[in-house]
């Protein structure tokens, strides 16, 4: 793999820019593999990369059934915060928000964070109460966070409208090293690196079943051939119900389609992400200068990536009331994603009761700005079969009502 | 955006109408019951990429519970049926097979 530097973009100006690499290869299978990962996805590809980069596993195979970062990785709005509730959470996404910090040092791939600062609005008493008891939550958590005044929103975000005008802006909670980055680039970032370590990312392979002998996972049939593995990981997001019935299990998660849309862009207007949960709607501006809008999620399971139509305008409807200057701008383009609902909105990274099967799902709505993390704490769950990142987050917590409720930290869709 | 029939009314309304209460025909299980039994009753839904059976419930209009059977992948209804009974009728189960054969779900084919 060449470097991307300086110095690279210098030497390819003067020679007609000849000399670019493909970021990945396209390899034919293999006929086996000591990891397989299906899903490549940002969280699949960033178990495999610290598969090998911690642990030195690097005989691992990532299968894709359609092109890499196309599932919800190259679908979301790309919220990265860690201000959430419970201790396990705080862990999980403060380690992978600051993974974020140097992610595009460590890959040499711009990933294009920007710690612009993320807002959550409170906009009833509840939400008042709520959010300081957050920001409390996070102080002892070690993760910075503060509740702010009206009036410090409004110095944040000039275009705000604070009164209402049926929930005036009661304050907000403030994460000023929060903010996006940009999607695709970290699947790109992530399977560039993998494919240096010498990992085979495959695309347009679907896996089509899970072979086992003796309760243990012995490899999987796909549309390109059978692959055999000693381990498997299944990160699929929305289709970890169906992969699991592959394997002969099911799962507490759900699939819903959650939609998001972009306007036409404008000039800089808002530097930073404002979320305003009881109204239900977020906003932030992309670099290309779009406003991007999260919408609402389906109330019932389906497999569209497209979305309810009349979301579009509850969204929409409670972001005008909130920023009045956008009411004229014109929506570009929209879209669905499949999401994997848990019950108590925490994702599930787990052992199985397959041997050798590992799964890492339920992120739903909000997992992209868990996606170094998630891979980090993967891998080691993967490669040693405990992990601290993951110990709270196995399928054995819904048994045993070991719950960890973030339903409310996770109001909206984000 | 689905367009449903409501069994008990008759009143023919988009999704805005109506309320989906998730998985039919569970078992339910109480306190005396195993607790891999009462654990499934739960949490294990089948969370399926085709066809499906739901409760809704008519809110916006005549308020009632009611049984749907429709596709996931493709929002084709199939029908609706009455929320008094166990497993899915065999009118409905004809038409589902009519239109994706071999199907299966939980326990019912
Ligand atoms: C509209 C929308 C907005 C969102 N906004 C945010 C946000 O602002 N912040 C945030 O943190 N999160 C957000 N999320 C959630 C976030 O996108 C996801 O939690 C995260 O991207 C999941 O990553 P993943 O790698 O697990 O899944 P994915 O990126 O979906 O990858 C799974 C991959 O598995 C593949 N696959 C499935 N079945 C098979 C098979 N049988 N064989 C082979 N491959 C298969 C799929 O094709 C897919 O590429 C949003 C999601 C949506 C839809
Ligand atoms: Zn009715």
């Amino acid at each position: 793999m060449k470097r991307y530097s300086a110095f690279a973009v210098a030497r390819e100006a003067l020679r007609n820019h000849m000399g670019w690499e493909r970021a990945w290869a396209s390899p034919e299978p293999k006929k086996k593999y000591d990891v397989i990962i299906i899903g490549a996805g940002g969280h699949g590809l960033a178990t495999a990369y610290y598969l090998g980069k911690n642990f030195g596993i690097t005989n691992v195979a990532v299968l894709e059934k359609g092109w890499l970062g196309g599932g919800n990785t190259g679908r979301n709005t790309t919220i990265i915060r860690s201000n959430y509730l419970q201790d396990p959470s705080a862990a999980m996404y403060e380690k992978s928000r600051s993974l974020y910090e140097t992610l595009s040092q460590d890959l040499n791939y711009n990933i294009m964070y920007s710690p612009r600062g993320v807002i959550m609005l409170a906009q009833t008493e509840h939400e008042v109460r709520g959010y300081k008891r957050t920001a409390h939550a996070n102080a002892l958590q070690g993760v910075t966070t503060e509740f702010i005044s009206p009036q410090r929103v409004k110095e944040i975000v000039p275009i705000i409208n604070l009164d209402g005008p049926r929930y005036p802006v009661l304050g907000g909670l403030w994460q000023a090293r929060a903010g996006t980055a940009r999607h695709d680039a970290v699947a790109w970032g992530f399977a560039r690196a993998c494919s240096a370590m010498g990992m085979d990312i495959i695309q347009k392979c679907e896996v089509t079943g899970i072979s086992r002998e003796g309760g243990r996972v012995t490899g999987v049939s796909t549309n390109r051939g059978d692959i055999a593995c000693d381990k498997l990981g299944i990160v699929v997001a929305g289709h970890s119900g169906h992969l699991a019935d592959m394997a002969g299990f099911r799962l507490p998660i759900e699939s819903v389609s959650l939609q998001a849309l972009v306007s036409e862009p404008i000039k800089p207007c808002m530097d930073c992400v404002v979320m305003a949960n009881t109204v239900h709607g977020y906003m932030s501006q992309s670099d290309k200068g779009e406003m991007v809008i999260g919408g609402g999620t389906d109330g019932y399971n389906n497999y569209t990536q497209r979305g309810a139509f009349h979301h579009i305008e509850e969204t929409v409807r409670a972001l005008v009331e909130t920023f009045p200057m956008i009411s004229r701008l014109k929506m570009l383009r929209q879209w669905g994603g499949i999401v994997d609902v848990t019950g108590d909105r925490s994702p599930i990274l787990s052992k199985t009761p397959v041997e050798g099967v590992f799964i890492n799902c339920g992120w739903g709505t909000g997992g992209f700005k868990a996606t170094p993390g998630s891979g980090w704490g993967f891998a080691e769950l993967m490669a040693k079969g405990h992990s601290p990142l993951c110990n709270e987050f196995g399928l054995n917590r819904f048994k045993e009502g070991r719950f960890i409720d973030e339903s409310v930290a996770a109001g909206v869709a984000h | 955006m689905l367009i449903l029939t409501c069994p008990c009314c008759g009143v023919t309304a988009e999704e805005t109408e109506f309320h989906g209460g998730g998985e039919a025909h569970v078992t339910r299980f109480g306190p005396g019951s195993s607790e891999d039994d009462f654990h499934g009753y739960l949490f294990e839904k089948v969370n399926p990429k085709g066809v499906h059976f739901e409760r809704w419930r008519h809110n916006n209009g005549c308020g009632k519970w009611f049984h749907a059977a429709r596709c996931t992948v493709t929002l084709e209804v199939f029908g609706t049926y009455s929320a008094q009974t166990t497993e899915p009728p065999q009118d409905i189960k004809d038409k589902i097979s009519a239109k994706r054969p071999g199907w299966s779900w939980r326990e019912f084919a």
